[in-house]
């Protein structure tokens, strides 16, 4: 086993040393028994401790699991930091699929590096797993035979946190929205779940995006909205800030609570308990869920800055686990030959494993499986490091994701 | 032109005639845009004495106009490119005429100021898209006829506009302009007692200098296909100055150099995420402290030739 | 009556929170001012060692458990030093060249800390807890309730800078200083050792920004990005109010922080900018600054 870890990593080190002189017929001449694996995200910023290195590590996990590397076949894995920005992210990833051959690009958080990347992937006939980013729309009107959304999307999120918080009784909402396609996205999905269970949006405020580090101005406007619930659609530091904020004004202890649309467990664990208990989000995966989620963390080992695994992690696990199987299934040279056609393959075979359960990959390219809506615990209930979330409900498989009809993905012949 | 300066052009043009059939063509071409960039900002510190710490404002408007007269309006590559231009040209007139009012310090941050208000203003415009930026230009066909989606035909059209803007530059550098404008630079009393009103010089240095930094934003637009905030944000402005400074600051070739050395390290240390802000903050420093002259400067210095 | 408060309220509310960004504003273009005033030299690494100062304080509490007020005191003499030894090693070998290359060194350096800050504690940020003394219900003004730690950071702040202010412009030490500033030969022949007052400016002026990010850490998460944020809107302030005066940052720097705050009630799309816009008409007007020396 520790040899083909360690030629995996050799093989890893030489794909990312490959240096820019490279002459083009040099990638022509790769091994046609080699399968490429990109992970793209974020390395430096806001997401790196959520996606980032931890990625890598959970791929490179699932390659060893796989066991295809001790039946013949060479895997390498390659990462690179996208910083965020969508032009980053298309010139890596057409160096990787135009000069380095790669055949599989994966987890991509933020959603304007993962549209972009989609359509890379698409042109070229490759194909992208996305396990980070959020949007919906790369299961809707961006829908791609050479993509799968694993993880979670923004309608599963706005779909789990407003949906059942109304039920819980929070009715009246009042929105802090990042000023930004995302936000307003995230805004109108809510606003429409809150409305449909039978709540009422009482307004919103608007917030610069980015570059707002004082939220205590929009959180007292919140205030005298005087609604139930002050729904937070923005995501990382401006997150962090204004649940830290609106701890310090006291606003929770005076009865008004607060929905987190786009919270992972490194933003709580920033935040700490303190100032996060009682924060109601959604999430696919937490690693201290049941005895697999918990054997999964295990076997990943530590982790990059000891975070425990984000549910950006597992997909990106469980993603390229299946990806694998699919590629043994129908040959390498095949899986090579075509990138939508191993999507097409994995769409046929459900998904099992430790992270996610059984699953299935629906025809717009959605994964399947169940949510989870979580409620941060105070520091008297948690019992050691990261014992953050306790569970409040399960959302069935069948359940959590926008119906296939409502997507408008082309793909989708009723 | 000296001949050193000659036999370097002509280093420059073998370079790029063969440079595609030796490396990758996109990556060459992003070489090729980020020099123009440098280019025109080296037109203002170099030459004029001016240090822009907001020239993304131009580049970055240069690449969201072009690719939305391309995307949006349908314009071919070369109409859409000069819409960039003439975006860019405007803004600087504008804020050019602001900026001059303050020198060296002062107007560092007052340009590095409003670019930032011009960042703010494609955050939240519609027509930019936002975070997403605008995606999946076309690359068109070049006067309606040269279909130039293959990396390779482009390539040779981003080069014949890269030598076009730097022989142009070349051209405003050398000529009587030019050298009011280095009088300026070295001692403005000087200059306007001699009669020479040094603020439209200034103002004409800035806005030819934000007008090819539009340009050079707009051919990286239709290159990449997508113009985003990055472009706009102030990191960018701040890649301008590295290269230039790396590269030799107020020589002619110097940004040339600095932009293959900043894009190819940008690209081989991709991997290594927050290690490259490092290694640009290690690169500032040292230039700065032991190394103020640039390769190009030094090599000028050297054999005691321009280039 | 009852109608014409509830249209004032959000006005007193944003008013007063505004002094609270105000705060950070001043003490941040008051170090720019006082190192510029003296040094010739734009700190734009002056974000970053505010946010390094926020980190010392989170790394003093966790790694040496030091709380909050020694935090205070600690964080900006670590910080003020390494600011010294910055200054003595690289600043101090510009002096001769054009002010231009101290505003370049100065951002190379802001990319190497914040590249490491990022490397070593990644980027969500980490968590700092209001100090004990302050967790006490929000203090009911009338118009609203403001925690009870945002009121001692409007007050700390206007007392370190107007400290700051009388210690330059009305003791002996200030006027050695400001001598230096104008005439530095000719004080340096008067037996003063000039050099060593202006490393001991840099440091003064650095330790005043980690004073602020200690001030930050339990209201603003503590992150490598958090420095970046501010130094941009301050160098907005510092060419509203001239760098030529210490007054004139500070004040301006509160007002700025005030009507910022009136933007986020009227019209919150635009509090982003609203100071570049500012900064745009007061140059058209007066090019020096609102309290700058021609």
């Amino acid at each position: 086993m520790s040899i083909t870890r360690r030629t995996l990593l050799t093989g890893t080190a030489a794909a990312g040393a490959l240096p820019l002189v490279t002459p083009l017929r040099h990638a022509r001449a790769q091994a046609a028994n080699t399968i490429r694996i990109g992970v793209l995200n974020d390395q430096s910023g806001l997401y790196r401790d959520l996606s980032g290195p931890g990625s890598t590590q959970a791929v490179r996990l699932a390659v060893q699991e796989s066991g295809i590397t001790t039946r013949g076949v060479n895997v390498e894995v390659a990462e690179a930091d996208h910083q965020n920005k969508p032009d980053v992210g298309s010139t890596i990833v057409r160096q990787w699929l135009d000069r380095d051959g790669f055949d599989v690009i994966v987890d991509v958080p933020t959603s304007s590096v993962a549209l972009a990347v989609n359509t890379l992937c698409r042109e070229r006939n490759k194909v992208l797993l996305v396990s980070g980013a959020a949007t919906s729309d790369l299961t809707g009107s961006a829908c791609s035979p050479n993509t799968i959304h694993w993880t979670y999307d923004t309608w599963m999120l706005a779909r789990g946190t407003g949906g059942a918080t109304v039920a819980a009784g929070g009715r009246t909402w009042f929105f802090i929205t990042a000023d930004y396609a995302f936000g307003h996205a995230l805004e109108r999905d809510v606003s429409n779940f809150v409305r449909a269970a039978g709540g009422e949006v009482l307004g919103g405020v608007r917030t610069p995006f980015p570059g707002t580090t004082d939220f205590s101005s929009f959180l007292v406007q919140a205030q005298r909205s005087r609604a139930q619930v002050i729904g937070l659609a923005n995501a990382g530091g401006d997150t962090i800030n204004s649940i830290k904020q609106a701890a310090e004004f006291g606003i929770t202890r005076r009865g008004q609570k607060l929905a987190g649309l786009l919270v992972f467990i490194s933003d709580v664990h920033a935040l700490g308990l303190q100032t996060a208990q009682g924060l109601v989000l959604t999430a696919t995966f937490y690693w201290d869920l049941n005895d697999n989620t918990r054997e999964f963390t295990r076997r990943l080992g530590r982790m990059p800055n000891d975070v425990r695994p984000s549910m950006v992690h597992a997909g990106c696990y469980s993603a390229v686990l299946h990806y694998l199987k699919a590629v043994e299934a129908m040959g390498v040279q095949a899986a090579k030959a075509s990138g939508a056609a191993v999507v097409e393959r994995m769409k046929a075979m459900p998904t099992d494993d430790i992270c996610f359960g059984k699953g299935t990959i629906r025809q717009d390219g959605r994964k399947i499986h169940p949510a989870y809506l979580f409620e941060v615990k105070s520091p008297q209930e948690s019992r050691g490091p990261w014992d953050y979330y306790k569970l409040l409900q399960t959302i069935p498989a069948d359940q959590a994701f926008r119906p296939l009809n409502e997507g408008g993905c082309p793909l989708v012949r009723t | 032109m000296p001949r050193s300066q000659a036999i370097a052009l002509a280093l420059l043009v073998a370079f790029i005639a063969a440079a595609p059939f030796i490396l990758f063509p996109v990556y060459v071409m992003k070489v090729l845009c980020f020099a123009l960039y440098a280019c025109a900002f080296n037109l203002l510190l170099g030459y004029a004495g001016l240090l822009s710490f907001g020239h993304a404002a131009y580049f970055g408007m240069g690449s969201y106009l072009s690719a939305h007269a391309a995307k949006i309006w349908g314009f071919t590559p070369e109409l859409a490119i000069l819409t960039g231009g003439l975006t860019a040209t405007i803004l600087g007139t504008a804020f050019g005429y602001l900026a001059i009012r303050r020198q060296g310090i002062y107007f560092a941050m007052i340009t590095l100021a409003l670019a930032q208000m011009v960042y703010f203003f494609c955050v939240q415009a519609p027509f930019t898209g936002g975070e997403d930026g605008i995606q999946a230009v076309p690359r068109g066909a070049l006067l309606g006829v040269l279909d130039l989606a293959p990396d390779f035909t482009l390539y040779w059209v981003v080069a014949g506009l890269f030598l076009a803007g730097f022989l142009f530059l070349y051209r405003i550098v050398h000529s009587p302009f030019g050298q009011v404008l280095k009088a300026i630079r070295d001692n403005e009393a000087r200059a306007i007692s001699l009669g020479y009103r040094s603020d439209d010089y200034k103002l004409l240095a800035f806005v030819l200098s934000a007008a090819i930094a539009g340009i050079a934003g707009g051919t990286k637009a239709i290159v990449f296909q997508i113009a985003t905030l990055t472009d706009v944000n102030w990191p960018m402005s701040g890649e301008a100055v590295l290269m230039t400074l790396l590269g030799g600051i107020g020589t002619m070739f110097g940004p040339v150099v600095g932009a293959l050395i900043i894009v190819t390290l940008q690209a081989e240390l991709a991997q290594f995420g927050a290690w490259v802000t490092v290694i640009q903050g290690v690169i500032f420093v040292g230039c700065v402290l032991a190394f103020r002259r640039g390769v190009i400067g030094e090599l000028q210095q050297a054999i005691r030739r321009p280039l | 009556m009852s109608e014409l408060w509830y249209e004032l309220e959000p006005f007193l509310q944003q008013g007063t929170l505004g002094l609270v960004n105000g705060a950070f504003y001043a003490i941040l273009s008051l170090g720019l001012a006082v190192i510029f005033g003296m040094l010739n030299v734009v700190n734009f690494a002056h974000g970053a060692q505010f946010m390094l100062g926020a980190f010392v304080a989170w790394m003093l509490l966790n790694w040496a458990g030091i709380g909050y007020w020694g935090a205070l005191v600690l964080a900006p003499l670590i910080v003020g030093l390494l600011g010294v030894v910055i200054e003595r090693t690289m600043i101090a070998r510009l002096y001769k060249l054009d002010h231009l290359y101290g505003l370049l060194l100065t951002f190379g350096l802001a990319l190497i800390i914040e590249g490491t800050m990022r490397n070593a504690f990644g980027s969500s940020g980490l968590p700092y807890q209001v100090p004990e003394a302050f967790r006490i219900p929000p203090v009911d003004l009338g118009y609203m309730l403001m925690p009870a730690y945002r009121f001692w950071i409007v007050i700390v702040s206007l007392v370190v800078c107007f400290g700051t202010w009388y210690a330059i412009e009305k003791t002996k030490l200030g006027s050695y200083l400001r001598a230096a500033v104008e005439r530095p030969q000719l004080v340096q022949a008067f037996g003063i050792n000039v050099p060593l007052m202006m490393t001991a400016t840099y440091g003064a002026g650095v330790a005043l920004a980690a004073f602020a990010g200690v001030l930050a850490a339990p209201v603003y998460s503590v992150n490598p990005a958090m420095g970046a944020n501010f130094i941009i809107i301050v160098f907005a302030v510092v060419v509203i109010g001239g760098m030529g005066s210490i007054l004139g940052s500070i004040v301006t720097g509160y007002i700025l922080g005030v009507i910022e705050g009136f933007t986020r009630v009227y019209y919150p799309e635009a509090s982003a900018t609203v100071v570049f816009v500012i900064m745009a008409i007061v140059l058209l007007v007066r090019p020096t600054g609102l309290f700058g020396r021609a």
